[in-house]
């Protein structure tokens, strides 16, 4: 075997293959690392790994094998994984994607990647994303685009990856690392994770410390795994999860052997199909592709019931009242007074114009339109008409899957997205609403706090990974990674991208 | 609702980004069509709803009113475009 064949195969291994490997010490933390960091140099198309951090991964994959020499080594030991952007990491550059954020060494590091370093596993550098996790295509980001290794059949279009974790999605999905953390607050885990064929969870609002993640919408952001597998993000997200009394929204509660709980068995279980998730104008591929879907998990041994959650046409403009509200109000820390970008002022300037120029040179057109939005909402005389209305309307989305749960529902099937990849710059001239489109089946999840995961199971007419999402009970993800997994093993979606970067 | 350029000058203002004189009317529209799409909030029968305020309902955590952290002036100051003295400097507040 080459020496290139070998770093291929040992960097698309699964995180539960690896770790198998490893404590069997058929492969050393450092081989694997090193794996990993030759496919990321040869990468740079796809541009996925943003900052890489060679050194600390080394360091740290050393200091896994010792770990593992000497037994008992939690399970992400000596795991190769990339961390987006959004997680501050103690002396690695972490900029949000911004301009305004240029430059900044953060002087700690975010609890999730605390865990997982804690756990062994080894950072590999810092992964692409829309600018402030704003976007679903990855194309707001400072550091430009990240591109998806898929391509449509006889076409070399570059396509996205899909936002706003799309570095993690290209890099989980070019097997460049083994796994990523993302972050989601409408859809930012899930549709990036269907765009490129790999598995994506949000997890329960409260179950991942948002401690040292940047901030975008404080009630909807929620850290998670995007993995190659259901299981590996049952591995993952058992080291990212738990409580941090850091973050006063984060849930005191147990977290339990996710894997442990993927038996496969749903028998018996009820699997809602809501009603209201069949848009006019579903392409074709992507109705059939739903109705496989149910017809498997059918086949597995579940009860597939149509649910109404009458409230769903609604969640994505609540959506956008409530997320740019409290990004413009997170946002107001980025005055060029205490890191970042300041703006060269000009003589006379005074403090406001010190503002003004700031924020105007350091945020992009997307975080801009946003913050200005949030601003309005809350202004004077707006507040009650739409920030509070869209917060009455989020209870109602809430209700919805209360009262579908309460009725035996025990997980909901839908598509994770609309469509497939679509082309890099193809949205560009679009209305800023069409691109929103994008989150449609995975922003109720946000507002409504609950676990949602996207999982691949087939294809497009043009070869592109499509994939379904399942939404569970608030914090029963070791439930939905079941049946997840159920839906996995059925579908056996194995394709992966031909590499042409 | 229509927001006209004075509107969104106004808005920018409170938001502290400076927007040229010339973009505002393509700023104003943007608006327009984004608000435009928040309207269907409107179609809602929400009366005597709570609006939403947690996933399930969590009583905040408490601990002892004291001293947990601190004493790290040149951590906090390490990433300041301009520090001076121990302190974050800003061009004249007051006239």
């Amino acid at each position: 075997m080459s020496a290139d064949t070998k770093s291929s195969d040992l960097a698309a291994l699964t995180i539960a293959g690896a770790r198998d490997a490893l404590r069997k010490g058929e492969v050393t933390s450092v081989e694997l690392t090193q794996a990993c960091l030759s496919r990321i140099e040869g990468a740079d198309a796809l541009g996925a790994f943003v900052h890489k951090t060679p050194e600390i991964a080394l360091e740290r994959a050393r200091a896994a094998d010792d770990r593992l020499a000497k037994g008992d080594a939690p399970a992400m030991c000596g795991i190769p994984i990339g961390i987006k952007d959004l997680f501050c990491t103690e002396g690695v550059p972490s900029q949000a994607a911004s301009r305004i954020l240029e430059g900044f060494l953060p002087q700690y590091e975010s609890t999730v990647s605390a865990k997982l370093r804690d756990a062994g596993s080894v950072m590999l550098g810092k992964l692409n994303m829309d600018e402030f996790a704003m976007g679903s295509s990855n194309e707001t980001s400072v550091y430009g685009n990240a591109v998806n290794p898929w391509r449509r059949d006889g076409d070399d279009t570059a396509l996205t990856p899909g936002g706003s974790s799309g570095g993690s999605a290209s890099a989980v999905a070019a097997d460049l690392c083994l796994g990523a953390t993302g972050t989601d607050t409408g859809g930012s885990i899930r549709q990036p994770a269907a765009f490129t064929g790999i598995t994506g969870l949000k997890p329960t609002y409260g179950r991942c410390s948002r401690w040292g993640v940047v901030a975008f919408a404080s009630s909807l952001d929620q850290a998670g795994p995007m993995t190659k597998t259901v299981r590996d993000a049952a591995i993952m997200f058992g080291a990212m999860a738990g409580h941090d009394p850091k973050d006063s929204t984060s849930a005191d509660l147990a977290v339990p052997d996710f894997e442990a709980m993927l038996t496969g068995d749903i028998k018996g279980k009820v699997i809602g199909l809501p009603r209201e998730y069949r848009m006019d104008g579903m392409p074709a591929e992507i109705e059939k592709l739903w109705a496989e879907g149910a017809d498997m998990l059918r086949d597995a041994g579940a009860e597939i019931r149509d649910i109404s959650l009458p409230h769903t046409k609604y969640a994505l403009p609540a959506y956008y009242v409530i997320a740019p509200a409290e990004a413009s109000s997170n946002l107001a820390r980025y005055d060029g007074v205490r890191y970042g970008h300041r703006a060269t002022l000009a003589q006379g300037d005074g403090i406001t114009e010190m503002y003004e120029k700031t924020r105007a040179e350091g945020f992009g057109p997307e975080v801009q339109r946003r913050v200005m939005v949030g601003t309005y909402v809350l202004s004077a005389g707006f507040y009650d008409a739409y920030y509070n209305r869209a917060r009455k309307v989020r209870a109602l989305i809430k209700r919805d899957f209360d009262q579908a749960f309460e009725a035996g529902v025990d997980a909901i099937l839908t598509p994770t997205t609309p469509s497939a990849a679509f082309g890099l710059g193809e949205m560009t001239e679009a209305d800023p609403v069409a691109m929103y489109l994008n989150d449609v089946f995975t922003v109720t999840v946000n507002l409504a706090g609950l676990p949602g995961i996207a999982v691949p199971t087939g294809t497009d007419a043009k070869g592109l990974p499509l994939g379904l999402q399942l939404i569970g009970r608030p914090w029963e993800e070791g439930e939905l990674l079941n049946a997840a997994y159920a839906l996995e093993s059925a579908a056996g979606f194995v394709s992966k991208p031909a590499k042409w970067w | 609702m229509s927001i006209d350029i004075e509107t969104a000058r106004r808005v920018a203002k409170l938001a502290r980004i400076k927007v040229e004189d010339d973009h505002l009317p393509d700023l104003a529209q943007e608006f327009n069509n984004i608000l435009g799409f928040i309207e269907q909030l409107n179609e809602v029968d929400v009366e005597g709803v709570e609006p939403m305020t947690s996933v399930t309902p969590m009583r905040l955590k408490r601990r002892t009113d004291e001293v947990t952290d601190g004493g790290m002036q040149d951590r906090i100051l390490a990433n300041a475009p301009d520090a001076r003295e121990g302190f974050f400097a800003v061009p004249k507040v007051v006239e």
